[in-house]
């Protein structure tokens, strides 16, 4: 080929990730079964997949759920599976899965044409796009409360208010309209009824909804674990060849160097892991009585903690660009105990376990077992170790960061303790997890290797998973509850 | 003192009355409790909690619980129950974990008593025993139930599920010391309250969380459940091992379940998503509800009969904020709107159809289907069951059995049998397949065959056609004026034409007796002896001699079509206009005699054909003009007909033997659709060879891999009777190896094969050999194995 001059294309990156040495992976890799799985049902190994394969038990039902999602019979056709996903991880400037899915979409017979942006989509899609919007950054506001807005007049909208606002928020219903207002300003309030009104052609059934729901949700997570682990693109994709050999100066475009720990002696990062230790045996046997004040007051201050993320990155490759509409919309942080707070979800008035599932698997069957299934791998994946400990209960730690993040999207368990978090998690921590949860487009080495110092990379990505899943099933927890009021 | 005598007051007279009402409540309720007299009833939920009185008329607010400027988390209640003994009793479990009692007899507004806060967890319920005054059960998330005792301050004793969430607890109503626990994971749990170490039995009764339970109030042994996975389920609890007696299938999970009182067979259930609905359920009739209350907007969240036994007034609360009392004359029963009917088809293409008796003997012109001969009218009775209120229907069962061999899928079964798909050279296929065809009396496939066959061989193989050719050959004209393609199409469309036609014919008349077609839809290939053997077909045992033994059911449309009988051929013929194949014919059509019988469009169809074949033996150099691929797509269509008209058998069977000469143009999904038809046919047949034949032969990747399927098998070691998981034949657990040849006596690594009768064996080598010496088995069991 060289004679014939064909330019040969190299990869650019070594290893999957920018973070995890490529060592580390292939070390600590899994046993064959699962990846011979992977390989069969993705006809590729693609990045993903080798990082996720640290955690094989939870690779294999993560691959399930995606194969169903994308390929097995749904309501959705499938070019339109990929235009969802990739539209959704768009959303967070997510070049690998919109290059992954690009082609999955082109694959399976899709319109080039759409791939240039909304706009030449079918009406249908680009419905969702408000939907996608605020399931990326603020699924919160998806709720009854605007559909009701805009149907003022043949629904009476106090019933609906008397279920998210608690005695603990002081505001106001007209607050919060005003609140939710000014986010939707100038733009068609979403969504479910409009969607799903019956009648004309562009809506979507339910069953279509919640499928493209649940693909969004899986997209925006996983944006977030392919930021949050640093993944190169594949040798395919634009950014993961180069036609010339790498020049040794400039090795790896978008990768930065993985720096061993700029400050600090290992001997810190050992009393920081055994400090972390005790505070967990400590908060396990502590029974701690405080008033209910305080603890709402804890779950405020966790969920309103100025966490700065904002580092600024160089602006998004137009082919990613141009697939997103209103770009500024992005996560907001609460302010503290202000006016302005949102609602929190109670998790005792609309869990997953309770509500979420039977409603998934009515509209999608299957779905609801395959998610169910996921969740509980990820909340039961342990192997009670914390870097070079073993036999430990990482239990209440697994805990803290689950609902961390459920916090971070205005989830409130009654039953725990906020206070937890603030000791168990330290701030490069909360840090890491803030910013990839909620912008991970913002992640960099710095913040993944500012944590745990001393972890392996294994358990990092182990925070990963959590995060990943936690961010899904918050997201999907709005919505689904929003459809069950829709339905109801 | 004062006490008792009240309450058998309200027992002896049992003058409880009132009508349906409801009050607003300013929250969503999560559960409501009534007390012993059923006087008040409590409702809790996450910003209420309130005791209102139950008046003749209304409901009357006669104490608000909640007080305080900022209520504590300790309201926020999941659950709520008031003491079956102790008037002043109540307790509630509240959201943050805290099991909370309440004492209406403080002189204080805050009524609160005791503060248990030893859950981590949300408490999902509470219970009281139901004859000891100071005993209190708590069943948590963190998957503790704990019982109180309340003259302490702490729990007494702490029962660990070892598992996920509890979701009910309910102390039994006969046994003093048992109560039972729901659990997230499916599973329920007895206990011994005197055994906290561990439960006394455990059993797995429903995929996915349990949500509720509740003993019967009268039958000790019996316990209600239900689920997430939609299903209320009743154990009897007597014998060793529960055991599921009756299920009720419902649309929704399952959020709550109370036996009806007085009432043994009733269950009230209510569910946890999207119905809104409360249902009473006899159990014995686990298919339609017994009594629906319909009044609620929301979910209904807390479910409960006013009196312990009085059947008739059931309270209820809801997250749309509203309490109501239902009255059970004022429930809706969904029996009296209910169809009772019911139809079904055989796999041999028998019918049964089951409907109300007087439906059917009340129309007096009912007469027999004309294709099924006999008819067995069969009733069944059920003993009338007096505790049953259930409308009783009976109902008459006909099943219609066609008679004709032809129409009962034999011919399915044997074609399937008898093709062939591969392994001859393509001409003899097709002559083989047409000759199946031919004997099982199915001319139009007959020749399709013959066509594909000289459509598609090289000319070469033309001159050695096909054993059932070679008669008629020397009978024909041949035909001079042929010319090139247009008569080609003309030929083809017109046997495409004709076979549309046949198959119309039989459409029509079967739209008419909705007779079996659905399934057979190609018993119409017998009707090739012209307008006789269609009406034979039809009618063939019309004449019954038992006929008039069920004349009083006989069917008007069986007239219809026996006055439509004698012009069958004229007015069928209009329906050719439907036949796409043949649009350009349709003048031609016109033309035709009217009279024309089956008979001739068969000769129509044939003669071209074999003039065909013969130009083309004699004219050897004019097969280069009408190269195969000419044909593709008539023949692409010819296959959508087939399998449009329901011979998917066709469609799949010429689409093999084809091969590559058709498949690029046919695309993939209707392919696949084709093929998994069929196979789903062969496999309703039992015709497990045949289909995994076509699954092997078939060339869509979403079909063959169904042969990669379910392809392991799984092996137990013969020591331990464990699994094994790794290799075959070493366990990894009692590290024997497992399978050890009994000639030889080394592992087996290969294949291995064993006596069905005695279970010993060995290489199939050795065990062959040893068994052409001697009959008895080698490892010396004394039985006598047979190697086939």
């Amino acid at each position: 080929m060289m004679e014939q001059g064909v330019e040969i294309p190299q990869a650019l990156a070594s290893g999957p990730s920018a973070f995890i040495p490529a060592q580390v992976i292939l070390d600590e890799g899994p046993d064959q079964e699962v990846l011979i799985e992977a390989f069969l049902s993705l006809g590729r190994f693609d990045h993903i997949t080798m990082v996720m394969a640290l955690h094989p038990t939870y690779l294999s039902c993560f691959l399930r759920t995606q194969h169903a999602l994308l390929e097995l019979d749904g309501p959705l056709p499938r070019p339109w599976r990929h235009y969802i996903v990739v539209m959704a991880a768009a959303r967070h400037q997510c070049s690998y899965l919109v290059q992954q899915h690009s082609a999955g979409f082109l694959e399976v017979g899709g319109e080039e044409s759409w791939l240039e942006g909304l706009q030449h989509t079918h009406p249908k899609i680009r419905c969702l796009h408000t939907l996608n919007k605020l399931l990326a950054h603020r699924p919160w506001l998806i709720t009854q409360q605007h559909i009701q807005v805009r149907h003022t007049h043949t629904h009476t909208h106090t019933h609906t208010h008397t279920h998210t606002h608690t005695h603990t928020h002081t505001h106001t219903h007209t607050h919060t309209h005003t609140h939710t207002q000014v986010y939707i300003n100038g733009r068609p309030p979403p969504l479910l009824q409009e969607l799903v009104c019956p009648g004309a052609d562009d809506r979507w059934s339910l069953a279509e909804l919640i499928h493209a729901v649940v693909l969004m949700t899986h997209s925006h997570s996983l944006s977030s674990f392919v930021w949050g682990c640093g993944l190169h693109p594949e040798p395919d994709h634009i950014g993961g060849h180069a036609f010339c050999p790498p020049s040794p100066s400039n090795n790896m475009p978008q990768s930065p160097h993985s720096p061993a720990p700029e400050d600090g002696k290992p001997e810190d990062g050992v009393t920081e892991v055994e400090a972390l230790m005790k505070r967990m045996v400590e908060l396990q046997q502590q029974v701690e009585e405080c008033s209910q004040e305080e603890m709402i007051t804890r779950f405020e201050r966790e969920r309103s903690e100025s966490i700065p993320t904002a580092v600024v990155r160089g602006a998004p490759s137009d082919l990613v660009l141009r697939l997103v509409e209103d770009p500024e919309f992005i996560y907001e942080d609460f302010s503290i105990r202000g006016e302005q707070s949102p609602p929190t979800m109670r998790a005792q008035d609309y869990s997953w376990e309770d509500h979420g599932f039977s409603l998934v698997n009515r509209l999608l069957p299957d779905m609801g077992q395959l998610l169910e299934e996921k969740f509980q791998v990820v909340c039961g994946l342990t192997y009670n170790r914390m870097a070079m400990h073993k036999d430990v209960d990482t239990h209440t730690l697994r805990k803290a960061l689950w609902n961390y993040i459920h916090c971070l999207y205005g989830i409130r368990y009654d039953d725990y303790d906020y206070g937890e978090v603030n000791v168990l998690l330290e701030r490069g921590l909360k840090m890491f997890v803030k910013t990839v949860a909620c912008h991970p487009e913002q992640t960099t080495d710095r913040i993944y290797s500012a944590y745990w110092r001393l972890f392996r990379h294994s358990e990092k990505v182990h925070v990963n998973l959590l995060l990943m899943e936690a961010r899904l099933q918050a997201a999907l927890l709005y919505t689904l509850r929003a459809v069950t009021r829709y339905m109801t | 003192m004062e006490k008792m005598s009240r309450v058998t007051t309200a027992l002896g007279s049992s003058t409880i009355s009132g009508r349906t009402m409801f009050c607003h409540l300013d929250a969503p309720a999560n559960a409501i409790s009534v007390c012993r007299d059923a006087t008040q009833v409590v409702v809790a939920g996450r910003n209420i909690f309130k005791i209102y009185g139950l008046e003749e008329e209304q409901f009357v607010e006669k104490l608000n619980l909640r007080v305080g400027r900022k209520p504590s988390l300790n309201f926020s209640c999941a659950d709520v129950m008031w003491h079956q003994m102790e008037e002043n009793l109540l307790a509630t479990a509240a959201t943050n974990g805290a099991v909370v009692t309440w004492n209406l007899g403080k002189p204080s507004r805050n009524k609160q008593d005791q503060l248990f806060t030893e859950h981590k967890r949300t408490v999902n319920k509470v219970c009281f025993h139901p004859t000891e005054v100071y005993m209190l059960l708590s069943g948590s998330q963190d998957g503790y139930m704990k019982c109180f005792d309340l003259r302490k301050k702490e729990s007494v004793s702490t029962f660990s599920g070892q598992s996920e969430s509890v979701r009910d607890v309910q102390f039994s109503m006969k046994d003093y010391f048992t109560f039972a626990a729901s659990f997230e994971n499916g599973n329920v749990q007895l206990w011994d309250i005197r055994r906290p170490d561990r439960y006394e039995r455990m059993f797995t009764a429903h995929t996915g969380p349990v949500f509720c339970c509740d003993w019967h109030p009268d039958d000790r042994g019996w316990l209600a459940t239900g689920g997430r996975d939609k299903m209320v389920k009743v154990w009897d609890m007597t014998t060793n091992r529960a055991k599921e007696i009756y299920c009720v299938q419902t649309i929704a999970s399952v959020a709550r379940v109370k036996w009806r009182p007085e009432r043994k067979w009733h269950l009230a259930t209510c569910s946890m998503m999207v119905d809104h609905n409360i249902y009473v359920w006899d159990i014995r009739r686990p298919f339609i509800p017994f009594a629906t209350f319909e009044e609620h907007k929301d979910v209904t969240t807390g479910i409960v009969w006013r009196h312990q036994h009085d059947p008739y007034f059931l309270l209820s609360g809801s997250k749309d904020s509203t309490l109501y009392q239902h009255m059970f004359k004022d429930a809706s029963r969904p029996v009296d709107r209910a169809n009772p009917e019911g139809l079904c088809f055989g796999l041999f293409g028998d019918l049964a159809f089951a409907a109300k008796e007087s439906l059917i003997s009340g129309d007096a012109n009912r007469k027999p289907y004309p294709g099924g001969d006999r008819r067995y009218p069969i009733f069944f009775f059920k003993k009338p069951d007096l505790t049953e209120q259930f409308a009783h229907v009976s109902s008459a069962l006909s099943v219609f059995e066609s008679s004709l061999e032809s129409k009962r899928m034999d011919w399915f079964v044997k074609t399937a049998r008898l093709y062939l798909l591969s392994g001859k050279p393509f001409a003899e296929l097709c002559d083989h397949n047409a000759k199946v065809a031919k004997e099982l009396n199915r001319p139009q496939v007959s020749t399709t065959w013959t066509m594909l066959r000289i459509m598609f061989s090289d000319p070469a193989n033309l001159s050695t056609p096909g054993p059932n050719h070679i008669g008629k050959l020397g009978t024909l004209p041949l035909m001079n004026s042929f010319s090139m393609k247009e008569m080609g199409m003309g030929t083809e469309s017109r046997l495409d034409r004709s076979k549309g036609e046949s198959r119309q014919d039989n459409i029509h008349l079967d739209l008419g007796n909705s007779l079996i077609n659905n399934i057979c839809p190609n018993a119409e290939n017998e009707e090739t002896e012209g307008s006789e053997g269609q009406a034979e077909y039809m009618f063939g045992d019309a004449e019954l001699d038992d006929d008039d033994l069920y004349s009083m059911e006989h069917d008007n449309q069986a007239e219809e079509q026996e006055y439509t009988l004698p012009q069958e051929a004229f007015p069928l013929r209009h329906e050719i206009m439907d036949n796409p194949l043949a649009p350009e014919h349709l003048q031609q059509d016109k033309a035709d005699s009217p009279q024309a019988s089956g008979n001739e469009a068969e000769v129509m169809c044939l003669t071209p054909i074999e003039s065909f074949s013969l130009i083309s033996i004699s004219q050897p150099l004019f097969s280069p003009h009408l190269p195969a691929p000419f044909f593709c797509p008539v023949v692409r269509e010819m296959l959508s007909h087939y399998a449009e008209q329901g011979d998917v058998q066709m469609a799949v069977s010429v689409l093999i033997v084809l091969g590559d000469r058709i498949r690029k143009e046919i695309d993939d999904l209707t392919q696949e659709h084709w093929y998994m038809s069929y196979i789903d046919l062969l496999q309703r047949f039992e015709l497990w060879n045949v289909s995994n034949e076509v699954i092997k032969l078939s060339t869509c990747s979403a079909i063959t891999c169904l042969n990669q399927t379910s392809t392991t098998l799984h092996v137990n070691c013969s020591n331990c009777k464990r699994p094994m998981s790794n290799r075959g034949w070493i366990c990894d657990r009692c590290h024997q190896c497992a399978s050890v040849c009994a000639v030889c006596h080394h592992v087996v690594k290969g294949l291995f094969v064993w006596c069905q009768g005695c279970s010993h064996g060995g290489h199939l080598e050795h065990v062959k050999n040893w068994l052409k010496s001697s009959s008895h088995c080698p490892a010396g069991c004394g039985h006598l194995c047979e190697y086939t």
